[in-house]
């Protein structure tokens, strides 16, 4: 009898374990309607915003993607990088530093309130205040009034409401001064930190970042669509009627902790747009997806930059040594056999992405492999001042994946001119970048700029203007400075470009960095859906995908 | 036994504020600064490094970080994430479906690991028995991940019985196959351990009397063998709903499972320490638990076993 007994609490304990499961699993299935069916939802990869969903602190791909969907800015931009009015009818300049924006009429926001002139300056001024902490602040800093916030340690945050160079004239039009002129400023007002917020945003932004109500194309399907760390359920907004009209019924885009998940997914059938291919699947997702398959450039550039200050790269002894390197790297080689193709080889300073972006600027030829002039040159510099056996290395941060490609680069160097050439790892990101603020590099290190809106001055400006902020090598040239500086203040944007490219035709005889090629972005589509077209940053035109 | 239980259970409270102590130090211990790391290669402006570590007291020394989480803990609120997430609602979120994936895999394991060890026992150094010792040091051998991509690519993406990844909602059916590979390889020690643990025994004394007393060979192997040849097996299944809950950070990776595996793993690269420390209390508790349960067990299938004071 006893025994018996405790037999049966044995069999209680499975039982109860097994209503404990029964009681998940109905709980499980109660989750899961809205998805799938006949609408035409189109389901995506993405990753669990970092940040509550506010334009101005939404920095990063994964939130990047949602606010541009749930919100309408001034402008928006097309597949090619350009821009197209979105609330936007005009934006106006005599003189590229003062700015007129008109809106056009008949926006509203999701709960009803209008978008107004307000609604932009009131959200740019909110995200410029350094009180706020917003992480995409400094796209403000070019603003007449803009305060930057405190470096020093333990300052207090100030708090500066208001920027004097934004006015409001009227309901639909504010003027912007810049502190500086800028041709191509509208180029920026694309990126989501630019959008408009509805007056309810600033009772409480937490709140408000959690359930975000917008002007764009998509928006939340409800309260609590935003489902932490497994997807977002956006539907299209009736409303809106701008440039990005969807032809589709919505989005859910689902957040993967890897990018085989994801990958597995679509392959599965179980989602149909992905904007990042493992790189597991490099080799074989090309053939396995045939047409369904992208790989084109995105607006990421990467090159190897060599310090002035060292010994032998100095004067013109450093100009022919520096073209000498250009001109021993088998940039298609490399690309082909490393990268499986994932990258395009460079051949100027910004991307096939950007609009202004041109393969035959002249002097382009010392970016090609070329092992003859290469040793000629290197000879010619020898002839100056003879470079012996110094090591000549490039440095890369080791957590980043770069052994690959800077032993392979290092190793056409090597054998095409003869010399001692190698990588230098650096444990981290950080210490690799610390030496480089230092100026304490022993040789060439590893470069790479990705644009935050398409234009060549953002490839241009920050890295090689004397004394920029990404110029850490220290580049200087006075005829290159001269032609941005014209170039920021052309009055066309035509005539900017023509300016920029010249510029980066002084950089090509200079080579403070010597461009190797442009990332890539690889996706894949499934075959329920149609139109997967990829845009100028690397993310799919949601509004354009057909699906069933 | 009341007693014995209500003992066992007060041990949880200085166990859970040591462990807490330990992992906060550990978390606050790692290098590198959370806040920069947040950012990546475009760090922001100072001050919002600044505002930051403020605002999750990183500015701190240890100490008064660890006293301002025990503070909330007290108060109920577990902290928040970086990204301004109460963690009470990441344990509310994962805790549940890791729950699942375990208490399925652990069934897995359990029901089919004894059946074959019990079978392979009895027939020691029969072709069932041969072959059960081969397919199981195959599990053992082969890493959990290789696994879980081939059973995805096989039974997922080739023949298309199960959803690859687990849908939203983490329903039972999609959670099969990950339980599978998760179980897999605790299915093979189970398997060995129960077969000869069973071999042992049906050489023993005991189960020659029973035979002799002519009880039948079902009563035999279900009553004398396979009971006493369970202390091991249920040692090790308690220690295993341990690291099933735990250890599942791979196969939570392939089937995209949004578990506690995988938010701890992304807590400590982040450094975020309320995190960390607040799932591993709740593991700790559970392993703590799970022991007190096996060890109320071993009364049930022993009977010289006795909690009495």
């Amino acid at each position: 009898m006893r025994i018996n007994r405790k037999a049966a609490s044995v069999f209680a304990v499975i039982g109860a374990g097994a209503l404990a499961l029964t009681g998940c699993t109905s709980g499980g299935e109660g989750g899961e309607g809205g998805s799938g069916g006949d609408s035409a939802i189109i389901s995506t990869n993405g990753n669990e915003p970092q940040n509550p969903l506010i334009p101005t602190n939404t920095t990063e791909v994964g939130g990047g993607k949602i606010v541009t969907s749930i919100f309408a800015g001034l402008v928006s931009y097309t597949a090619e990088g350009e821009i197209e009015n979105e609330v936007a009818e005009s934006i106006e300049s005599e003189d590229s530093q003062n700015w007129t924006v008109t809106l056009e009429d008949g926006w509203e926001f999701t709960d009803g309130t209008p978008v107004t002139a307000s609604s932009f300056v009131d959200a740019w001024n909110w995200g410029a205040n350094p009180v706020n902490a917003q992480g995409a602040a400094y796209f403000f800093d070019n603003i007449e009034g803009y305060t930057p916030a405190p470096t020093e340690e333990g300052a207090e945050l100030p708090d500066a409401p208001e920027m004097s160079g934004l006015v409001v004239e009227d309901d639909l039009t504010f003027t912007v001064a810049l502190t500086a002129p800028e041709a191509d400023w509208p180029l920026r007002l694309g990126y989501s930190a630019y959008s408009p917020l509805p007056e309810v945003a600033f009772e409480d932004m937490e709140a408000f970042g959690e359930n975000p109500v917008g002007n764009g194309p998509y928006m939340l399907d409800g309260e609590g669509a935003w489902e932490h760390d497994v997807a977002i359920d956006l539907v299209t907004n009736p409303d809106y009627d701008g440039v990005r009209k969807p032809v589709n019924d919505g989005l859910r885009i689902v957040f993967y902790a890897t990018q085989d998940a994801a990958y597995a997914d679509v392959q599965g059938g179980n989602l149909d747009v992905l904007d990042a291919v493992p790189d597991s699947a490099f080799e074989t997702y090309e053939d396995e997806f045939g047409d369904r398959a992208v790989n084109q450039p995105a607006a990421i550039f990467q090159g190897v930059n060599i310090p002035q200050y060292l010994e032998h790269w100095t004067g013109e002894e450093g100009k022919l040594r520096r073209a000498a390197i250009s001109m021993a790297i088998n940039r298609d080689e490399v690309t082909e056999i490393i990268f499986q193709g994932t990258r395009t080889p460079a051949t100027d300073f910004t991307s096939p992405v950007i609009d202004g972006y041109s393969d035959d600027l002249e002097g382009a030829e010392v970016l090609e492999y070329n092992p003859d002039e290469a040793k000629r040159l290197w000879a010619e510099a020898d002839a100056i001042a003879p470079y012996g056996d110094t090591v000549f290395d490039i440095s890369y941060n080791a957590d980043g994946g770069h052994q690959a490609w800077v032993d392979a680069t290092t190793q056409s160097i090597a054998n095409t001119l003869g010399i001692n050439a190698q990588g230098k790892a650096y444990p981290t990101f950080a210490e690799a970048l610390g030496d480089r603020e230092n100026q304490a590099l022993t040789g060439a290190t590893r470069a790479g700029w990705q644009a935050d809106y398409p234009s060549l001055y953002n490839f241009l400006a920050p890295n090689y203007l004397t004394g920029a902020g990404s110029n850490y090598e220290g580049y200087s040239s006075e005829e290159f400075d001269s032609l941005i500086r014209e170039g920021s203040t052309a009055p066309t944007v035509e005539e900017a470009t023509e300016l920029y490219q010249q510029a980066q035709e002084v950089l090509l005889e200079d080579l403070p960095t010597i461009p190797l090629w442009y990332s890539n972005v690889n996706g894949v589509s499934a075959e329920t859906v149609d139109n997967v077209v990829f845009g100028w940053d690397s993310v799919p035109l949601y509004h354009q995908i057909t699906k069933g | 036994m009341l007693w014995y239980v209500g003992r066992r259970l007060l041990q949880l409270i200085p166990v859970f504020f040591g462990a807490t102590f330990l992992i906060y130090f550990m978390v606050f211990s790692l290098p590198g600064d959370p806040i920069a790391a947040l950012f990546g290669d475009r760090p922001p402006s100072q001050a919002v490094i600044l505002a930051l570590r403020e605002q999750y007291h990183l500015d701190e020394p240890f100490i008064v970080q660890y006293l301002y989480y025990v503070g909330g803990i007290l108060t109920g609120d577990l902290g928040t994430t970086y990204s301004g997430r109460p963690v009470g609602d990441l344990l509310a979120s994962a805790f549940p479906i890791t729950f699942r994936l375990a208490m399925l895999a652990l069934a897995f394991e359990a029901v089919a690991g004894i059946l074959v060890g019990l079978i392979a026992g009895l027939r020691k150094g029969k072709l069932f028995d041969a072959s059960a010792l081969v397919v199981s040091l195959l599990l053992i051998s082969v890493p959990t991940f290789v696994l879980g991509f081939v059973f995805q690519y096989v039974f997922a993406i080739q023949l298309g019985w199960f959803r690859t990844t687990v849908g939203p909602g983490a329903p039972l059916q999609d959670l099969i196959l990950p339980a599978l590979v998760l179980a897999s390889v605790s299915f093979a020690y189970i398997v060995r351990l129960t077969r000869g643990s069973v071999s042992d025994n049906v050489s023993a004394d005991f189960v020659r009397t029973a035979t002799a007393k002519g009880l039948s060979r079902p009563r035999v192997v279900r009553v004398h063998i396979l009971r006493n040849s369970m202390i091991p097996v249920i040692t090790f299944l308690g220690v295993d709903i341990g690291s099933l809950m735990v250890g599942a950070i791979v196969t939570e990776g392939i089937f995209n499972i949004n578990g506690v595996g995988g938010t701890v793993y992304k807590a400590v690269q982040l450094g975020e320490g309320p995190t960390v420390v607040s799932f591993v209390a709740v593991m700790v508790i559970v392993y703590m638990l799970a022991n007190l349960l096996v060890d109320l067990l071993y009364a049930v299938l022993d009977p010289r076993i006795r909690y009495a004071k």
